[in-house]
């Protein structure tokens, strides 16, 4: 068990990488804590499993290295990594029975067999797969599968990380909340660090204490379910989680205000930054309120979503989104919002006024 | 009652296919039928003659050894070409400008009409004048496949197994085309060296592919006509002479149809025997 450092990766899956747009994975340095249970988000195409596999040792990144605790296993093979990997479709070996698929990677590596049994019985118990053991594994659901992929993983007692790749794809809506709930039992039990990629950001909040948000082959934030949401680093951030995102409005800076629909806006903090570039203002939807007085707008539509609506309304052609509580009254016409200024934040070519 | 009517007419629907299996199937075999009861001595008088044809061929001892002859010849092809078939598409690239080079040149040998085999290894194969030939008895092997049956034997194997091979390689092939990358990428975590991979992934996820393989490879060597009819002509002697040209001596060189029609129908009944039997041996374990 040792703590995952990438130093300097990038990577490009064409031979000769010349554009930006040429690397799947732009330059970056991660680290990853011993025992964490991490996410990785992001949209489809955004690189993580490019990441992922860079990690595991199924792909060679085209620069940099990768470190497992003072160790350089940049060109180790996978099998020597101490690594497990849970695929987006299950993989099994389907002339095996479970048992036997859980005891595969023991075999290959030449443990004695009284104590792959005993291993593969302890793994079959954690994983509620006992009463299969004997079965094919063929003939097991998906979620039955996955756990089997999983339960191959968990049986190396060095293993150092266990991986997922979006793993719960194929598995039926009522069981993924089961799986899911099986997998933050296991890390708490096994103590290994676990990487999980995924697009559903549900998915990544509940499992994961530090999630790792990716867009366009850059990590653009490391935090808690909590700082993404409170402080996101990048307007991709507060858009991509959270639901509705965050409003993102275009917006002028004068004398270190920012400025919009020709008012001050009053934000976090005074802005400092004297970088160029396009400047926006970035609030949640949970922070505008209906006001008296502010900014002026047009209600285009509401949504209702229980405890709350969803109301879109207009200043011009710029849309926000505001949520209001059950019970509270929509205004007709001539209605104006504010934005609370403890959670109004300026960002200039997309990262935070302030922020690197 | 209207309902009934309505479903009567569906049999118009099925008729022009009742009409074609007919044509094309029923009415031969029926034909066959017939004749395999039945004793002539031309002009068109038929005698009555009940399985009398069938007894004589079952005893015949001329039919057991062309039979014996047609399933060591069956068998051999089998065990070479599934083999060899699985190697080559083991070794043929995943990808890039020489998978199409290796496929086109896989298929070739399929696309060549079957009695153009015959002739070219005819002439490939002859002691005095052929390449293959001359090699042989160059190296100082006496071998002529004309007069020795172990020769004739090893050229029309050979001949088979150069025309065929392609069709496993190509099935085969495919189904391991078909295997997702995540079964390697697991495989390679696990710790699995390639006869591992090769077990447990790779074979079993080509298991339906090969059955196919392996029910047509058995199938068209079990009616095996054309090719040992112009490489061998049967010969030397009896060596090579297989069940369908063994028939065809029968009905059309000795114009005996009862014997021939009999014979034509336990030849069809064990190829649909050994099809069935095949099929079930390989399908047994499926859906468990």
């Amino acid at each position: 068990m040792s703590m995952i450092t990438l130093k300097d990766i990038r990577h490009s899956y064409l031979p000769s990488p010349v554009d930006d747009v040429d690397w799947a994975l732009k330059e970056m340095s991660v680290e990853w804590r011993d025992g964490g249970a991490y996410a990785l988000l992001g949209p489809s195409g955004c690189g993580k499993t490019t990441l992922l596999n860079i990690i595991s040792g199924l792909l060679s990144p085209s620069e940099g290295e990768v470190w497992f605790g003072d160790h350089n296993v940049t060109n180790e093979p996978a099998d020597t990594r101490n690594i497990a990997q849970v695929f987006q479709f299950p993989v099994v070996y389907d002339t095996m029975t479970v048992y036997d698929n859980l005891a595969f990677p023991l075999r290959n590596r030449g443990i004695d067999e009284t104590v792959i049994d005993k291993r593969v019985r302890e793994i079959g118990a954690m994983l509620d797969l006992s009463d299969t053991l004997e079965k094919r594994a063929s003939g097991l659901t998906a979620d039955g599968k996955q756990k089997i992929s999983l339960g191959r993983g968990l049986v190396r007692e060095d293993v150092n990380v266990i991986m997922f790749d979006e793993p719960l794809t194929v598995i039926d809506p009522h069981l993924k909340w089961v799986l899911r709930s099986k997998l933050k039992e296991l890390h708490q039990r096994v103590g290994a660090t676990m990487i999980y990629v995924t697009h559903d950001q549900t998915e990544a909040l509940t499992f994961a204490d530090q999630v790792v948000v990716m867009h366009d082959g850059t990590v653009v934030q490391i935090g808690t379910p909590v700082e993404l949401f409170e402080r996101p680093q990048h307007t991709f951030v507060g858009h991509f989680i959270g639901s509705p995102g965050m409003n993102v409005l275009p917006c002028g800076i004068d004398n270190g205000k920012a400025i919009f629909a020709g008012q001050t806006i009053q934000t976090v903090d005074p802005i400092s930054d004297n970088r160029q570039g396009c400047t926006e203002i970035g609030v949640r939807p949970e922070f505008v309120s209906f006001d008296d007085d502010g900014i002026p707008v047009n209600v285009v539509k509401s949504i209702d979503i229980g405890r709350f609506r969803i109301v879109e309304v207009r200043h011009d052609e710029v849309s926000i989104k505001l949520l209001v509580p059950e019970g509270k009254d929509i205004p007709a016409d001539g209605a104006f919002v504010s934005f609370d200024a403890a959670h109004t934040r300026v960002y200039i070519d997309g990262w935070m006024a302030g922020a690197n | 009652m209207a309902m009934k009517s309505t479903n009567q007419k569906a049999w118009f629907f099925v008729l022009p296919v009742v009409v074609l299996v007919a044509f094309n199937a029923l009415i031969p075999l029926m034909t066959v039928v017939n004749y395999s009861v039945q004793e002539t001595f031309g002009n068109n008088v038929f005698f009555f003659e009940g399985v009398k044809w069938f007894e004589d061929v079952l005893h015949s001892e001329r039919f057991h050894a062309s039979l014996l002859r047609q399933l060591s010849f069956t068998g051999i092809i089998l065990v070479i070409e599934i083999p060899l078939g699985v190697a080559i598409a083991l070794t043929m690239p995943q990808k890039g400008f020489w998978v199409s080079v290796c496929l086109v040149l896989m298929a070739l040998p399929l696309l060549i009409p079957w009695n153009v085999v015959g002739a070219m290894w005819n002439i490939f194969a002859l002691p005095d004048i052929g390449l293959l030939g001359r090699m042989i008895n160059g190296i100082g092997i006496d071998y002529n496949f004309t007069q020795d049956p172990t020769a004739a034997w090893f050229t029309t194997i050979l001949m088979d197994v150069w025309h065929w091979t392609s069709l496993v390689v190509l099935l085969a092939y495919a189904g391991l085309r078909s295997i997702p990358e995540a079964y390697y990428q697991a495989a390679k975590i696990d710790g699995a060296g390639s006869w591992a991979v090769f077990r447990h992934i790779q074979l079993p996820k080509m298991k339906r592919v090969l059955t196919i393989a392996i029910l047509l490879r058995f199938m068209d060597s079990f009616m095996i006509y054309t090719e040992p009819f112009v490489l061998t002509g049967g010969g030397p002697g009896n060596a090579t002479t297989f069940l369908s040209i063994d028939l065809v001596k029968i009905a059309l060189g000795q114009f005996d149809l009862g014997p021939a029609a009999a014979m034509s129908l336990i030849y069809f009944l064990i190829v649909l025997l050994l099809c069935w039997v095949f099929y079930t041996l390989m399908m047994k374990d499926e859906d468990q």
